[in-house]
Parts: structure tokens; C-alpha cells; sequence
């Protein structure tokens, strides 16, 4: 049996990730939270969650932000706004899940093949080239990165919907790609601009 | 003759085809007409946002100022990119330090946005501009003893319920009402089928997803109308995952507007019933001979 | 010292406060410069002014050398304005005649460059003693006090204000809106931390108010108009009909009996619905007074005119039935008014996901009250409305409190009746019950006690708020039960729960019309809808209107023991009113020069306080000065400048402006 020491000391704490979460669209009530538990109690993934939303709320305010980055919880976030609509302190926790995602993303702290970031990766990827999104493509591409042997236990799903037309081939594109891509390297170099 | 912009979104060339189909052919039946957005770009749906959260307003940026330049609404039947336009506009109006971002982007690329494009969902545009009375003059057939489970997912009521309510939507339910059948009370129409979830960790969304087809089963429903892609294709594409799973289960999954197309008289293949995982048309063919 | 200029003889002393003031400001140099000041013959710097010593000092000066204007530069006017107007007059000056310049607040608490402070200092007083030049002397008005008291409300706030001043020998209308008064107390089975059956510790009460000779009771009765000021008020109260004569009648209920409806079948009020009455009720047994009402609503008789009127055949020679009584209009003058009109109970269909109206046996603590009450619909059973009884409850804590969504506020009450609930549920039923909670408040006396004891009990105590009650089930065992799901903070893990009943612990908030009565009474409202206390510590039963005071919950949600507390505090004040037996006006009043009045009315709609009057024989408008609070709204907007103000006259205030920029 693996015993282990699970106490907190003031150290770990990060205080400037604690103030970045607090100024994050969305985030900005977030020490209003009263740990009432709705979060947890209106979200149909919690209990799968490391963390509860409640918890994990709680945690990112008091800086600790290796146990919120490394969570399972941030990633098992679907934005069903389920617990943005029910906070009786109207913190949206919803837009803070999504924040810690892309801190996460950006601070590299996820397991390499989990296949959510990567998801979100491709997914962006695809819409800077094309400007639109081919779900079979997407699919192909996130699962040769993550998990080769699934998307061979997808065939028989796949062939189904191959054959019920529900499957684009063609990669789907747009004419204004060109401008597309300068809105969104235009809106990457300002934003740091103008970020808090 | 009413008039809007239509933003299909990506899906609905995909795995939501059948949505497609059958809501031109429902609009054309009311003497709507759908004129599609030019151009138009992928909205970024949940998935952008995890990247870059001004990007992706951005992106949705980009759709409504070319929206805004005609002057029509913009009709947005997918959930993801009904939330993400509305979003994005509440958002660059409400945050100025957004605002000021996209302001400049929108300069470089060429885009004048002004934030004045309106982004309507079907439900809204059936209940609201049409009316109950139109449609009902449209039916053919109507679906007399076919029960169905009336399912909304999330994001079209939260966290904006604009023309529905947020807790119990029913505006589904009434157009259901109003083509003859009968909608079973389902308090599980707003909880979320677990999105991209099954992609991503196959048994979390499958246990999401059993748990709405298992009501359905409970409340004796025959089939569940749905009105977002995702949510139809998650119901659709893995009964038999969950049978394997948890039990027996079998139930039609399909659009509310291939039901509404249905009752209009429309057949299977025009409103894309052909395209179902789980066997649609046979069970429906009972209420509805045209989609034999 | 300097001359005097011509007869002005002005005194001015510069406070050290000790060292509040003294350690930024040259105390000394500004009584120097003070003595340099024209008009100005005695200028002197003392510790602390506000001493009695320091007092002594004023009216030895004002004898001495014939003061006639005084000025003091010390702390803040709201701290001792009226201490040393108060050391004026007593030197025999009248006290308007002085002007207190604040070198405390405004100057050596607030400043660190010691000189700068000084010299701000010097330009105070300069400018004071310019101002104090203009000011003419000023009489405080007195106006009598009427004797009566009005009290609007009859729960146990108005009870107990009323029997307290009655028993003090003044007179008291109690106007109540019900047909019976006990309020909100009335329909609670037992009360924490004691348990004491709610209706035990009331009736007495009750009863003691219909036999108290000082005691004029109302009931069915609504004020409609309030009109005048402190002292003087004359308050109009429409006493609605109950079709049954009071003086005749003596409350044997035979006329009940007697009915045409054999089975009652209207939903029943003081039940909230759970329970039937006939159109001809009393609304509880232990109701007073003793007297039935006819709801005209549901009385064949005023519906269709073809009644055989059995119940006035039951009342036989009696004769008290009176199905043609008008309502009655009374006007009652009254020197002091206390509003005691309470609270009503959160509407829990605010809260969709609790499915309250949508589910049966989801029901509102208010509900269980009655539920369990022995003079309840079930007669004290707890049998739920399928019939069923329950082996599992669920109590949800904090039902439209605390909560961005609904109301801001903890409704303070909720979490100890939740405990009540939560034993007397357990004891009668034997169920498993469950709390679920955000955080325990338990703050009276005793109050933490009693927590211990429901933990004792096996309450389950689940830290967490409920998103949603359902009736889909995940498991076998949840098949026909409610499901409450939860996180269980206290272990970070989501629970669902499934129980047959659930009782939503529904918060306070104001009555619907309160916004309606303070605007009849002339009093103001809270951002939230409570009534406005005048400070929520020091004074929390006064309003900003003078002689109108506030008891109980509808100042803000509170127990029983606060809402007595406060009942006697808002009685003992209007006592100080009518034993004082007059009352003081500021004189720092508005006043119109009725010469120069163009008749414009600009003035008129503006006064928050309903003052100015518009004369219509002589087209002047017209000042109460005994209303008016000197805000100076009408001296700003009078657009031909007729209005002025007293102790602030243009002259004054433009002085003192030169004063400090001289």
C-alpha cells in the first residue's frame, strides 16, 4: 500500500495564477463562490470528474495550479452552461473551464496522446487551412494521433455512415481563406497588445 | 414570402445531412426562402474556444458582418453555431478590450461589424414568424398515436433561453402538438448527450448517452425528435455499444424537421430519413405512408 | 485682541482634540489668526472644547464679553453640533447665532503637509466667522403630540407593540388586513429552539389584545390614506365587510355549521390550498376575533342571488348575519404610526428545477407547517397529496435566498426552521431525512443547541445545494421516487437521493405590495423591498420619517425573539414621542416669500417629503415647515429664487465661499 502525504503548504500556492483566474472572461466572480455545490450537482459529467467543478473552483482561486491544470476535470468540461445558469453567484464556470483548457494547452500540462487537446488542436488547425471543417477528416487525423488502434474499431461505424451519406469526402473550403487567415493572425498579434 | 440567411454550419454537411434535407424541405413547404450565406466559415463551435477565445469570436465575427451587410436574419439550425454567433455578439459587447481586438482584425481583413446581425433558430422562426396556424394548413398526414420524445439538448436554451423557456422548453413539443402526435413528458430534453465526449472518452459519453435512450424507453416514447446534430448523431450511432453494454435497447432517433416534412407529405428519402443508424422509416411508415 | 466692527461681537475657540487635531494642525496659530479676524473680540485654543470645562469656557465668554455670535472649530457637526449649541444657549445667546467649523474630519485626519493643514485650517475659520456674521437668531418650533398610536400589521410584532403601549396606557388601533391577526405565526405548528406549539404562546397573546380596553382592533380592515406629519396624523382605514355583524355576533359558529355546503370544497387560504373551507369560515379555530367571514367570491348567494341562507337560519335571534354591510370608512387621528406588516414566503415556483406545482409531493416549508399542524388539512398526519406517507424527505435549504438568480439575500431564519422541520418530520413519520444545505446558521440563543441535538438524531447533513429534483430514475431503487441530486461537499462526491417527499425551505421577501404602503406612509424602501430603517445599527425600528416606525420581519427577515425585541423598541419610541408630549423642529426649514411666489408649482411635485402645497385662492405655494426636512431640493429649483432656506441663506453660503477663498 502506497502511503502518501497529501497536505497543501502555503508554497505551492501560485497567487499570480490565482489573480489570472480571477481576471479571465467569466472568471471575474469568481471569489464570490460561496462552495455552495451547484456546479457539481447540475453537471451530468461530474461524477467522472478528479476534481468537482466546485472543487476545482475553490483550488484555482487559492493558486494551485498544478493540481487544476493536471485535473481530469477541465477536460471532461462538455459547455452544457449547466453550471453557469444554476451559480447563485452567476460565476460562469463554464468560460473558466475553457480558460484553464487553453492554460493548459498553453503550459503544455495535459498527457501527450489524451485525445481532447489534440481534438482542439486539429480542429483549429483544419479552419485556419480550409476555413470549414470535414468531420471525417477531423476524426481520421485526431484518432492517427491518439489512439490508431480505436479508429480501427470505428470501420464498422464508419462504413455506415459512408453508406448513408453522412459522410463528406471532399475536404469543404471557402473562397475568403486568405482573409479568414489575415482576421485571425491580425486578432493573435493585438490581442497580447491589449491582454491585461 | 419570407426571406432569411442560412447558415447550414459544417455538420449538417456531414453526419447531420438529414437536417439539411429535410428543414429546405419543411421551409419550402412554408413558402420560406433560405438563401445561404456566402462564404460562410466554420464557426469554431466548442472546440475553438479551448484554443484561442478572441479567435474564435472572431471567427464567429467574420459570419455576422457579412450577415449584417443583407439585412435579413440569420437562420442557424446547428446548437453549436446557434450559441457560438450569439455568443460571440453578447461577448464583443460586453468586453471592450474585446472589442477593441476584433475592431482591428475586422480592419485588416476588410470587415465592417456593427453587431447587428440577428441570429434566429428554427424553433423560433417556426413558432414565432410563421406560426402554428401556417403549419398546420401544410398537413397532409398528420402523425395521429406517434409518441416522441422531445430532446433540445443544452445549448440552445442555456445559457441564453431567448425564445424558450430554459428549464422546460417547449416549443418543440407545440410544433410536435401541432402536426398530431403525441409528446411523452421527457425531463431529460435539456440534458447533454456528452457532446464530443464519445470521441474523446467512449465510456463517459456512452453512459451520458444510454441514460437519455433508456428514458425515452421509459416514458414509452417511439422515437426522440432531436434538433442539433451532435446530439442526433450521439442517440443514433451507438445503440448498439449501449445494448452491448447495458441492455437491449432500439429506439428511431431523428430531426423534428423530418417529422414536421412527414406530416407535410414529403417521402423518406426527401427528408433523409434513408441516412438513419437505427431504422427509421419502417417504424414510421405506420403514421406516415408517404415515407414508405 | 481686535475692536469689535460696529455690533457684531464674535467668539472663537480652536479645539486640540487632544492630539487628533493639534498633532497636524497649529491649533495655537489659528486662534492667533482667528483674533485678527474683523468682528471677532475673544479667540482662544483649549484641549477639548466638547468638555464640560470647555463649555463652561463659552458661556463664561458669551457673559463676559457680551458675545453675540460664537464659532467653534473643532470635530464633526454630527458628533457635537449640538453640544455646543447647547453650551450657547445656555450662555443666554440664542444657539443658531454659532457655526462649527469641522478641522477634524476635513482637515487633520484627512492631511499630512502640517503647514498646508493650518493654513486650510485658518480659511475654515476665516470663512466661518464671515458666515456666522449673516446668521439670524432662530426659534425651534414645538408642535403637540396626539396620544393614539396606530399599528398596521397584527402578527406578533404589531401584537406585542400593541399590548405594550396599551398596557402603558396609550391607545392603539391595530389595523389588520386578515380576518384574524397572528400573522404569519399563527400558521407555524412549533417554534425553535423550544419547540413551543406556535399557536400556545400566541393565542394568549392574542386574546389579550381583543379583551384590552386601549386596544381599538381592526380586522378585514386596510389603511387607505395617511396624511399629515409627527404628531399630527390623520390616517383614513377602510374596514372591508365580512358580512357578519361584529357586535352581534358571539362566535358560536352555528352559522358554519349551517351552511348549504355540507362538504367544504374552496381551497383554504390559511392552509395555502392543502386544506378546504367553506364560503362561510373562520380561518383557525383559536382565530381573533372570534368571527366568521362570508367570501363574497364563493357565496352562492352573491353569485347567484338563490341561496335558502341556512346560515342565517342557524344564527337564529342572534341575528348577526348581514349579507347587504357595506364596507366602512374610518379616519382616526394619530400622533405616532408603527408599521409591523411583515413578510410573505418566497414563491418556490421562482425555482423550476425544484419542481414545485409540478411534481405533487414536492411542498414548501410554509405547506409543512400545516402538514404536521394537529389543526391542520390531515389533522397533524403527514400523508402526502398521492396519498402516500413517506419514508424518505429531503429538506432544501435556502429556496430563493442567497441566490444572484432570485434574492441576494440569507433570509436567517430558514436553516433553524429547517432543523425544526427536520426533527418534527423524523419523530412523526420515522422517515430517513435529509438536510441539504450550504451553510448552517445557527446564531440565536440556544440556536447552536439545537443543531446538536438534530445531529444527534441521525439527520442526514448533506453540505450542498440540490440542482435538481427529478422523477427519471438511474438505478431500481429510485423507480418511483423523487431524485435529489447534490454534491456532497463535505466529501466531494455528487449524490443522488432519492426520496418520496421534498420540502423546500423557502426564504423571506417582502410582501408584493410593500413598495405601495411605504409610498403611502411616506416612507422609503431598500434596494431589495424592505422597509428602510433610519441607521440598521443605532436605529434600526426609526424610519427617515418622523414619527412612523418599523417592527419585525418587514424591515428585514428575522425570528420571533427579534421581531418582539423590535416591537418593543419601536413601542418604547413612540412612547418617548407621546409622553414627551411635543416635539422639536429643526429650523433650518424652507420658507417661501409669498410676495415674490410667481404661482409657477415648479416647486410643488419636487419636495420628497410632501411639504409644499399649492394655495389655490391666493396661487402661492406654501411651505409646512414642520414637514420639511431642509434638503433645499425647492431653494435650488425655484427658478425667481422666492425660496429660501433658514441657517443657509444665499448670503451665508456665499460668505463662507469667500471666506475660504480670500
Amino acid at each position: 500500500m502506497a502511503v502518501k502525504s497529501l497536505i497543501k503548504y502555503e508554497v505551492e500556492r501560485d497567487p499570480a495564477f490565482a489573480r489570472w483566474v480571477t481576471g479571465v472572461i467569466g472568471g471575474e466572480r469568481i471569489r464570490n463562490c460561496i462552495q455552495c455545490g451547484m456546479c457539481s450537482a447540475s453537471c451530468p459529467l461530474s461524477p467522472y470528474m478528479d476534481l468537482t467543478p466546485r472543487r476545482l473552483i475553490h483550488m484555482a482561486r487559492e493558486g494551485f495550479k498544478r493540481d487544476v491544470l493536471e485535473s481530469f476535470t477541465i477536460w471532461l468540461c462538455t459547455s452544457c452552461y449547466s453550471c453557469t445558469v444554476e451559480c447563485p453567484r452567476r460565476i460562469r464556470v463554464t468560460d473558466v473551464m475553457y480558460a484553464l483548457k487553453r492554460r493548459a494547452i498553453e503550459d503544455g500540462v495535459y498527457p501527450r496522446r489524451f485525445p481532447i487537446p489534440v481534438l482542439a488542436s486539429e480542429f483549429g488547425a483544419m479552419i485556419r487551412r480550409n476555413g470549414r471543417v470535414t468531420e471525417s477528416w477531423l476524426v481520421m487525423r485526431v484518432f492517427l494521433k491518439t489512439a490508431i488502434l480505436r479508429l480501427l474499431g470505428m470501420s464498422k461505424l464508419g462504413t455506415k455512415l459512408f453508406l448513408t451519406g453522412r459522410m463528406e469526402i471532399v475536404p469543404a473550403t471557402i473562397k475568403g481563406r486568405k482573409q479568414l487567415q489575415t482576421l485571425l493572425d491580425d486578432v493573435e498579434a493585438h490581442k497580447k497588445e491589449v491582454a491585461a | 414570402m419570407k426571406r432569411y440567411l442560412y447558415y447550414p454550419g459544417c455538420s449538417l454537411r456531414g453526419t447531420g445531412k438529414a437536417y439539411e434535407e429535410s428543414l429546405l424541405a419543411v421551409f419550402k413547404a412554408l413558402d420560406v426562402e433560405l438563401e445561404e450565406l456566402e462564404d460562410w466559415n466554420c464557426c469554431g463551435a466548442t472546440a475553438y474556444m479551448s484554443i484561442d477565445e478572441v479567435s474564435s469570436f472572431a471567427l464567429a465575427g467574420r459570419n455576422l458582418a457579412m450577415a449584417e451587410k443583407k439585412n435579413l436574419d440569420l437562420l442557424a439550425p446547428c446548437s453549436a453555431c446557434f450559441l457560438v454567433l450569439n455568443k460571440a455578439q453578447r461577448y464583443i459587447k460586453e468586453y471592450p478590450k474585446v472589442a477593441q481586438t476584433l475592431e482591428h482584425g475586422f480592419k485588416a481583413a476588410g470587415l465592417e461589424y456593427h453587431g447587428t446581425a440577428k441570429v434566429r433558430h428554427p424553433l423560433d422562426v417556426l413558432i414565432n414568424d410563421i406560426g402554428l396556424e401556417r403549419i398546420k394548413a401544410c398537413i397532409k398526414k398528420p402523425l395521429t398515436g406517434l409518441k416522441v420524445a422531445p430532446y433540445y439538448g443544452c445549448q440552445i436554451v442555456r445559457p441564453y433561453a431567448t425564445f424558450d423557456l430554459m428549464y422546460y422548453p417547449v416549443t418543440m413539443d407545440k410544433l410536435l402538438r401541432a402536426v398530431g402526435a403525441e409528446v411523452v413528458d421527457y425531463p431529460l430534453k435539456t440534458r447533454c448527450c456528452g457532446g464530443s465526449q464519445k470521441g474523446t472518452l467512449p465510456e463517459v459519453g456512452l453512459s451520458l448517452i444510454h441514460i437519455l435512450l433508456k428514458e425515452a424507453r421509459r416514458r414509452e416514447a417511439q422515437v426522440i425528435s432531436t434538433i442539433c446534430p451532435l446530439c442526433q448523431f450521439n442517440l443514433d450511432a451507438f445503440q448498439d455499444e449501449a445494448s452491448k453494454k447495458y441492455g437491449e435497447i432500439s429506439m428511431p432517433v431523428v430531426y423534428f424537421t423530418q417529422l414536421l416534412g412527414l406530416a407535410f407529405g414529403f417521402s423518406a428519402k426527401e427528408l433523409g430519413l434513408e441516412r438513419n443508424i437505427v431504422a427509421a422509416k419502417q417504424m414510421l411508415a405506420k403514421f406516415a405512408p408517404a415515407a414508405a | 485682541m481686535n475692536g469689535s466692527n460696529g455690533d457684531l461681537r464674535i467668539g472663537v475657540y480652536v479645539c486640540d482634540c487632544g492630539t487628533n487635531i493639534a498633532a497636524t494642525v497649529d491649533v495655537k496659530a489659528v486662534a492667533e489668526y482667528a483674533a485678527t479676524l474683523p468682528g471677532v473680540v475673544v479667540a482662544r485654543e483649549y484641549k477639548y472644547m466638547c468638555s464640560d470645562p470647555g463649555q463652561e469656557l463659552i458661556r463664561q465668554d458669551i457673559e463676559e464679553h457680551k458675545l453675540n455670535r460664537v464659532v467653534v472649530a473643532s470635530c464633526s457637526p454630527l458628533l457635537h453640533e449640538e453640544t455646543f449649541r447647547g453650551a450657547v444657549s445656555k450662555g443666554g445667546l440664542n444657539p443658531f447665532c454659532f457655526q462649527m467649523v469641522n478641522i477634524r474630519e476635513h482637515d487633520s485626519w484627512v492631511h499630512q503637509d502640517h503647514a498646508k493643514a493650518t493654513e486650510k485650517a485658518r480659511a475654515l475659520v476665516r470663512a466661518a466667522v464671515r458666515r456666522v456674521a449673516l446668521h439670524k437668531p432662530l426659534v425651534k418650533k414645538r408642535v403637540p403630540i396626539d396620544p393614539n398610536v396606530l399599528i398596521v400589521g397584527g402578527g406578533i410584532a404589531g401584537i406585542h407593540a400593541a399590548l405594550t403601549l396599551a398596557n402603558a396606557g396609550k391607545h392603539v388601533y391595530l389595523v389588520e388586513r386578515e380576518p384574524t391577526i397572528g400573522g404569519n405565526m399563527a400558521k407555524f405548528d412549533k417554534t425553535f429552539p423550544t419547540l413551543d406549539c406556535a399557536a400556545c404562546i400566541l393565542t394568549p397573546k392574542m386574546t389579550a389584545v381583543k379583551k384590552h380596553p386601549n386596544i381599538t382592533l381592526w380586522t378585514l380592515s386596510e389603511v387607505t390614506q395617511v396624511q399629515g406629519y409627527v404628531g399630527n396624523f390623520e390616517v383614513s382605514v377602510t374596514r372591508h365587510p365580512r358580512y357578519i355583524n361584529e357586535d352581534l355576533c358571539v362566535g358560536c359558529l352555528e352559522c358554519i355549521e349551517g351552511c348549504v355546503y355540507k362538504q367544504a370544497k374552496v381551497p383554504d387560504e390559511f392552509n395555502l390550498g392543502l386544506g378546504k373551507r367553506k364560503p362561510i369560515y373562520i380561518s383557525f379555530p383559536q382565530a381573533v376575533p372570534q368571527i366568521p367571514v362570508i367570501d363574497r367570491e364563493t357565496c352562492i348567494e352573491f353569485k347567484s342571488g338563490r341561496c335558502k341562507k341556512t346560515c342565517i337560519e342557524a344564527c337564529g335571534d342572534r341575528h348577526a348575519v348581514d349579507l347587504k354591510q357595506q364596507p366602512k370608512l374610518e379616519t382616526v387621528k394619530v400622533g405616532a404610526i408603527i408599521l409591523a406588516t411583515g413578510y410573505q414566503p418566497f414563491d418556490a415556483r421562482k425555482v423550476p428545477d425544484y419542481g414545485y406545482g409540478v411534481y405533487p409531493n414536492v411542498y414548501t416549508a410554509p405547506e409543512v407547517e400545516r402538514l404536521i399542524n394537529a389543526s391542520g388539512p390531515t389533522g397533524g398526519e403527514v400523508i402526502l397529496r398521492d396519498g402516500r406517507k413517506p419514508e424518505a424527505i429531503g429538506i432544501i435549504h435556502c429556496v430563493g435566498s442567497r441566490d444572484e438568480n432570485t434574492n441576494k439575500w440569507c433570509s436567517r431564519v430558514c436553516c433553524m426552521y429547517s432543523l425544526k422541520l427536520a426533527h418534527l418530520l423524523k419523530e412523526r413519520t420515522g422517515a430517513e431525512v435529509y438536510n441539504f444545505y450550504i451553510d448552517m446558521r445557527a446564531p440565536g440563543k440556544a440556536y447552536e443547541e439545537f443543531y446538536h441535538k438534530l445531529l444527534e438524531e441521525g439527520v442526514h447533513m448533506i453540505r450542498g445545494r440540490v440542482a435538481e429534483v427529478t422523477d427519471w430514475p438511474m438505478t431500481k431503487e429510485e423507480e418511483g421516487k423523487l431524485i435529489m441530486r447534490a454534491e456532497d461537499t463535505l466529501i466531494s462526491f455528487v449524490r443522488r437521493v432519492p426520496v418520496d417527499m421534498v420540502v423546500l425551505s423557502v426564504g423571506l421577501v417582502p410582501h408584493a405590495d410593500a413598495k405601495d404602503v411605504r409610498r403611502l406612509f411616506n416612507i422609503s424602501c431598500s434596494t431589495e423591498g424592505w422597509f428602510l430603517e433610519r441607521h440598521p445599527k443605532l436605529a434600526p425600528v426609526n424610519t427617515f420619517t418622523d414619527g412612523i416606525f418599523i417592527a419585525g420581519a418587514c424591515q428585514a427577515p428575522k425570528d420571533i425573539p427579534d421581531a418582539v425585541g423590535q416591537a418593543g423598541s419601536a413601542a418604547a419610541e413612540a412612547m418617548v414621542l407621546i409622553d414627551t408630549g411635543y416635539v422639536e423642529m429643526e429650523p433650518n426649514t424652507a420658507y417661501i416669500v409669498e410676495e415674490e411666489c410667481s404661482g409657477c408649482k415648479t416647486c410643488v411635485p419636487l419636495c420628497p417629503y410632501s411639504a409644499i402645497s399649492f394655495l389655490e385662492d391666493k396661487k402661492v405655494a406654501q411651505i409646512n415647515e414642520v414637514v420639511c426636512k431642509g434638503c433645499g431640493t425647492c431653494v435650488a429649483a425655484c427658478p425667481s429664487g422666492t425660496i429660501r432656506q433658514n441657517l443657509f441663506e444665499d448670503e451665508e453660503i456665499f460668505e463662507e465661499i469667500q471666506g475660504v477663498l480670500a
